[in-house]
């Protein structure tokens, strides 16, 4: 695997929307910047975490990244082509290879819809050919058995359906996936399970990963390098075991020092 | 240990179409001023005690054995009006998710008061000065503003607040707190804790504490049950469950909590042995469970 190639570069990215609640009944709305001047690469096969508290701009980023937002100003090449503001119909046929994982698997599964039309849906949209065979192959990856198919969203497990939700963005064989915050909704043990078999799917299907989370104890075990933000910019950008051994900024420290371990004896009062 | 303000002995929740078990003759004793932690997976039946004690349980499943005491007082034999009223007066519920539990069309004033003046009879001043004091007490800055805000207008960690100041404004000796920090992130979920620990010190308030998460636990709690298919596999005190844990469940709960800390720490699912070895624990009839003290 090469490692020289990025497949993301962004640089200098901004992005502003309309703050509607300041809006005056004539006129426009104010803007409120969401991102500011936000520039690195992410480098094939890598896993980049994506940290940040409520509100820092993190899933704004990511959406920006695989363009269902659009940014104000800078550039984002994916494999080197320009998408910062590519029309949607050029971006269709590109779609395929960048996939997200959602969040919540509750909403972003559809509950009327059995599993295996669920995972079929991108692969129809984006006109592959051996639909139920990609299927079938999809659930074999995240290890659940293809009897599933014929199941609705509601018959699984928590941990079930985040798989559905990686098989969905597996499915089309892409180049890049993002995941948002995929664990947060999980107890420990599926979210230890997930985890692996995220870290697996990367190492076997040659994966670069954008794993957005507010656990830094969840990136650690993860990502390869972690970039922090804070209010719309970047505060730290490093490897993780350097963040980890010495966070360089304030804020990445006050994270740090936040996370409650299964400790009682761990120091761990307010700043 | 002195006597317990709250003690369920064998309490048997179940699904009223299948007969089917949720929470399997499960005891718990909560001395008064202590926090007890209810630990475990989604589906344990960690909240379902809450809501059987508060009697919110869903119309699907009812208890059908057991006994809940609460202040020397079995809440199940008493009639239900009564029994509404002594629970509304001694205890209060810190919900999950601020935002399902605000409603999103009232200001926030109004959803503090009127629990206090509709189902306690405060005089209307009294309960408005005692919520405006309450979110001077949970630090919200300028607390009369944030009373005529709705609760889209605030943050997730100021609405948890908020519903952390319900929660004490009747002054209740058992307050129970259903996952409150899940849904925020690492600082304010920092914030929080420190904010209901503090409260429940100074106001002496027993409190039950659900969550998923160990870590959590460890600085909250000072007992905690481990949960798992509606039985109590373990229960301890807290600094002997993190030394110790007896219950190979809670060994493998504990390996599969994540620690930023240390680098070796790898993150293990519950191993399907253990598995296997709690279900055969709890299915198998007239199997003693031996870890519980």
């Amino acid at each position: 695997m090469s490692i020289d190639c990025p497949v993301y570069q962004v640089q200098n990215l901004h992005l502003s929307l309309a703050d509607m609640t300041q809006k005056s009944f004539f006129g426009s709305a104010p803007q409120i910047n969401i991102l500011k001047d936000i520039s690195f690469d992410i480098m094939k096969g890598e896993v980049l975490g994506i940290v940040g508290g409520s509100g820092s701009g993190k899933s704004t980023l990511g959406r920006t990244m695989i363009r269902l937002l659009e940014p104000s100003q800078g550039r984002i090449f994916f494999e080197g082509q320009d998408i910062t503001h590519l029309p949607e119909e050029n971006l269709r046929p590109l779609r395929h290879r960048f996939q997200m994982i959602f969040q919540d698997p509750m909403s972003s599964l559809n509950p009327r819809r059995k599993v295996g039309r669920i995972i079929e849906g991108p692969l129809k949209l984006h006109g592959f050919d051996r639909i139920s065979e990609r299927m079938a192959e999809a659930l074999d990856l995240v290890g659940l058995p293809r009897s599933f198919q014929g199941r609705y969203p509601h018959e699984l497990s928590g941990g079930q359906r985040q798989r559905v939700g990686i098989a969905r963005a597996i499915a089309t064989r892409p180049d890049f996936i993002l995941a948002d915050e995929i664990v947060s909704g999980l107890d420990v043990s599926s979210q230890a399970q997930v985890l692996n078999l995220l870290a697996d799917l990367v190492r076997e299907l040659g994966l670069t990963l954008a794993f957005i989370s507010h656990d830094l104890a969840v990136i650690r075990r993860l990502c390869s390098r972690v970039l922090v933000l804070k209010h719309g910019q970047i505060v730290e950008l490093s490897t993780t075991e350097r963040l980890f051994e010495a966070p360089s900024s304030d804020y990445t420290r006050e994270l740090l020092n936040a996370i409650p371990l299964p400790d009682p004896d761990q120091i761990w009062a307010t700043n | 240990m002195m006597k317990p303000f709250l003690s369920i002995k064998n309490l048997t929740v179940s699904l009223k179409s299948s007969k089917e078990p949720l929470l399997r003759s499960v005891s718990l004793d909560l001395a008064a001023g202590n926090v007890l932690g209810l630990v475990g997976e989604s589906g344990a039946g960690k909240s379902m005690i809450g809501k059987a004690i508060l009697g919110i349980l869903p119309q699907a499943v009812e208890i059908t054995a057991g006994e809940i005491w609460l202040n020397d007082q079995e809440l199940l034999r008493k009639p239900a009006k009564e029994r509404r009223k002594f629970i509304g007066a001694s205890t209060a519920l810190i919900p999950q998710d601020p935002l399902t539990a605000l409603n999103p069309s009232r200001r926030i004033g109004p959803q503090i008061t009127e629990r206090l003046v509709d189902i306690l009879d405060w005089k209307k001043d009294a309960a408005l000065a005692r919520a405006l004091e309450l979110l001077n007490e949970v630090q919200i800055p300028d607390p009369e503003r944030v009373m005529h805000s709705y609760p889209h207008e605030i943050s997730g960690g100021m609405r948890q607040r908020i519903l952390i100041a319900s929660a004490f404004a009747a002054n209740p000796k058992l307050i129970i707190a259903d996952e409150p920090t899940t849904a925020l992130d690492v600082t304010v979920q920092k914030q929080i804790l420190h904010l209901i620990a503090d409260l429940q010190a100074r106001h002496q308030t027993s409190l039950l504490f659900v969550t998923h998460d160990l870590g959590v636990v460890s600085k909250v709690c000072q007992h905690l049950s481990v949960l798992y298919a509606g039985k109590v596999i373990e229960a301890s005190e807290i600094r002997d469950f993190f030394k110790n844990p007896k219950h190979p469940y809670s060994r493998a709960l504990l390996a599969a909590t994540p620690k930023y800390n240390d680098p070796a720490s790898s993150l293990t699912p519950v191993p399907e042995e253990v598995i296997a070895e709690v279900e055969a624990e709890i299915f198998a009839p007239r199997t003693e469970c031996s870890h519980v003290n």
